[in-house]
């Protein structure tokens, strides 16, 4: 298929809308869960939906998606609901009433979904697609109402920016000044169970949890405040799913949910390794830097103040290769001939000498 | 600034009785706070000095008791209140800077609607030259030592420009410097007719900090100007045995004190 008739196919536009209208919403309101410690939550919330799905079909006995967004907002708010109970009324900390929750929630969803498919229902077909999503199914009315929870989602966040941010970082002080936190914090899960709803069609209730986090969690390599973060998980999940979109269509066959987390996926490991500040590269690169840094520190300040101590000999402090760095770069010099025990042959140069007493004054600054 | 409707009372309690699991936390505690000093909550832990704080605030539910700030119930109170929480009480991987930090202080006075703008970053700029950290503003609130962070949480409480200030163990783990730092700050406060409220952990400090002390542990043992209630009858009754003194040159050390 080439890429212009690929632009223009019909099922093709529908799939990349929707993956990006997800990457949209799951990508902002992610980062408020993640920032939270509520990446879990979303996960409940998106298994909780299974069972408000089949619910909405037993009673309208259709698929229609203003039924199935309504049923899955109010079992995954009850699956929230009930959790925050769990933990508050009992001793059950969050991840055990998480756990619970989540499972509890989708196992009754399994078992409705079996009871609908045993009572062969003509329209039933294709109910576990939301299971892992049938991206391929979109259709336009969806996208129109995928678009409007976005979009009303992303203004209500803009519009209390101020107390959702204060909610997020410091609860306790943000009730001192006077802000309705409760209302505030229920506000943002149950706009973290909207961007669920938002997800069911593309990547379904099992791996919607991924879109969650993995913009989020990416995002918070790269940024340094919080719209900054909030507009890079976005861009991530808009990225993530677009690729996931792509590959799946050129290669038929493939799922499209599954790739799109994969993708998002993919991003976060590089962000972990190579983002700038934050990345494990960085960190082991600067750990390795100031380790050779030091040992050149100490082999100096060994050979100027006890060059008579065959205990700090220089073949004892240094390998062959960091002195032989530091003769290349002029600290060092070598007399193999009249090798003492204590010096091996090495002594230290003028440019070495001169280094070696800015080390010991700054060594001594410090003890002092 | 004018203290207005008020008493001379910064800070009244009466009754005030918290539990947690059925078991006392505070009990009946009844209190009274001078305008214009600078008041230390001392006791051993587990004593409820943090829960004192926080149920005066509303962030812990009561049992019973009445909180009144300046003569009025705190509930219509609040823009006259500051508080400085626990360091470790929030996530400092947080993505933002100690500015931005600071100007939060100042939300509450924006109400609803309003964002901060040129005016409120300007206030929080000055906030933070007071308590010394102004070279920072930009810097990440991650990448700012423990003593950096409870200067920025400080100067949060600032901005608020109350009349009553709480601070909960501000002194917790950071450097001398800090310390020295913020008990200036805390008491150009006091001299400019602040109230301070400042739960405290170190006894050695205790005579050289505060003008007003309250001794806790559930109850309240003692409570006046430190003079009266910094002696060693009142020690024993609020450490128990937990309490080793030195009497040395009428100066008390406490070693048992600084076991956290």
């Amino acid at each position: 298929m080439g890429w212009l008739e690929l632009l223009t196919d019909y099922t093709f536009q529908n799939v990349v809308i929707g993956a990006s209208l997800l990457g949209l919403i799951s990508g902002p309101l992610g980062c408020f869960a993640v920032l939270r410690r509520q990446s879990l939550l979303g996960d409940a919330i998106s298994h909780a939906a299974l069972p408000g799905i089949c619910l909405s079909f037993i009673i309208t006995g259709s698929r229609d998606i203003g039924g199935i967004i309504i049923g899955s907002l109010i079992t995954g708010s009850a699956a929230a609901l009930m959790m925050l109970m769990l933990t508050r009324l009992s001793r059950l900390k969050t991840d055990a009433g998480l756990g619970a929750c989540l499972s509890i929630f989708f196992a009754v969803g399994i078992v409705l979904l079996t009871y609908i498919q045993g009572t062969n229902n003509a329209s039933q077909g294709g109910l576990e697609a939301f299971l892992f999503g049938q991206a391929a199914a979109t259709l336009r009315s969806d996208l129109w109402v995928m678009g409007s929870i976005t979009l009303v989602t992303l203004l209500l966040l803009a519009v209390f920016w101020k107390q959702a941010k204060l909610v997020t970082f410091d609860p306790e002080y943000a009730r001192t000044l006077g802000m309705r936190t409760t209302a505030i914090e229920a506000s943002l899960t149950a706009m973290v169970a909207l961007a669920v709803v938002v997800g069911l069609q593309m990547v379904g209730v099992i791996l919607m949890a991924a879109m969650i986090v993995a913009p989020a969690a990416a995002a918070r390599q790269w940024s340094r405040h919080l719209g900054g973060m909030l507009a890079i998980a976005a861009g991530v999940g808009i990225v993530s799913g677009v690729s996931g979109a792509t590959i799946s269509t050129l290669s038929r066959g493939l799922a499209t949910g599954p790739l799109i987390v994969l993708t998002a996926t993919a991003i976060v490991l590089i962000s972990l390794a190579l983002a700038p500040g934050r990345g494990l590269l960085w960190g082991v690169i600067k750990h390795y830097r100031q380790k050779s840094a030091l040992q050149k520190q100490q082999l100096l300040y060994a050979l100027y103040k006890h060059s008579a101590d065959p205990s700090r000999a220089p073949s004892r402090l240094g390998s062959r290769r960091l002195l032989n760095k530091l003769k290349q770069q002029g600290y060092l010099t070598r007399s193999p001939h009249n090798a003492t025990q204590s010096d091996n042959g090495w002594g230290l140069t003028a440019k070495g000498q001169a280094e070696a007493r800015k080390v010991v004054a700054a060594f001594e600054e410090l003890a002092a | 600034m004018t203290i207005s409707g008020s008493t001379d009372t910064a800070l009244s309690i009466k009754n005030l009785t918290v539990s947690y699991h059925n078991q006392p936390v505070l009990w009946d505690i009844d209190l009274d706070i001078p305008a214009g000093v600078m008041a230390g909550i001392v006791g051993p832990n587990g004593a409820g000095k943090s829960t004192l704080i926080k149920s005066l605030l509303g962030l812990v539910p009561s049992l019973s008791g009445e909180v009144m700030v300046h003569g009025r119930p705190y509930a219509t109170q609040r823009k006259r209140v500051g508080y400085v929480p626990q360091r470790s009480s929030v996530d400092w991987d947080f993505p933002t800077t100690a500015l931005d930090v600071v100007t939060m202080g100042l939300y509450g006075r924006l109400g609803w609607l309003k964002r901060p703008g040129r005016k409120e970053r300007n206030e929080a700029q000055e906030a933070l030259e007071m308590v010394g950290m102004s070279a920072f503003a930009d810097r990440q609130i991650s990448q700012l030592s423990g003593g950096q962070q409870q200067r920025v949480f400080l100067a949060r409480a600032l901005v608020q420009q109350a009349d009553v200030y709480f601070l909960d163990e501000p002194m917790a783990g950071v450097d001398a410097t800090t310390e020295r730092a913020i008990i200036d700050i805390l008491r150009r406060l006091r001299d400019a007719g602040k109230t301070l409220i400042v739960v405290h952990h170190d006894l050695q400090t205790v005579r050289t900090y505060f003008d007003w002390l309250l001794l806790l542990n559930v109850r309240v043992i003692a409570s006046g100007k430190t003079e009266e209630v910094f002696k060693i009858d009142n020690l024993r009754q609020a450490y128990g045995g937990q309490i080793a003194l030195l009497n040395d040159n009428e100066s008390l050390m406490f070693a048992a004190s600084k076991v956290k």
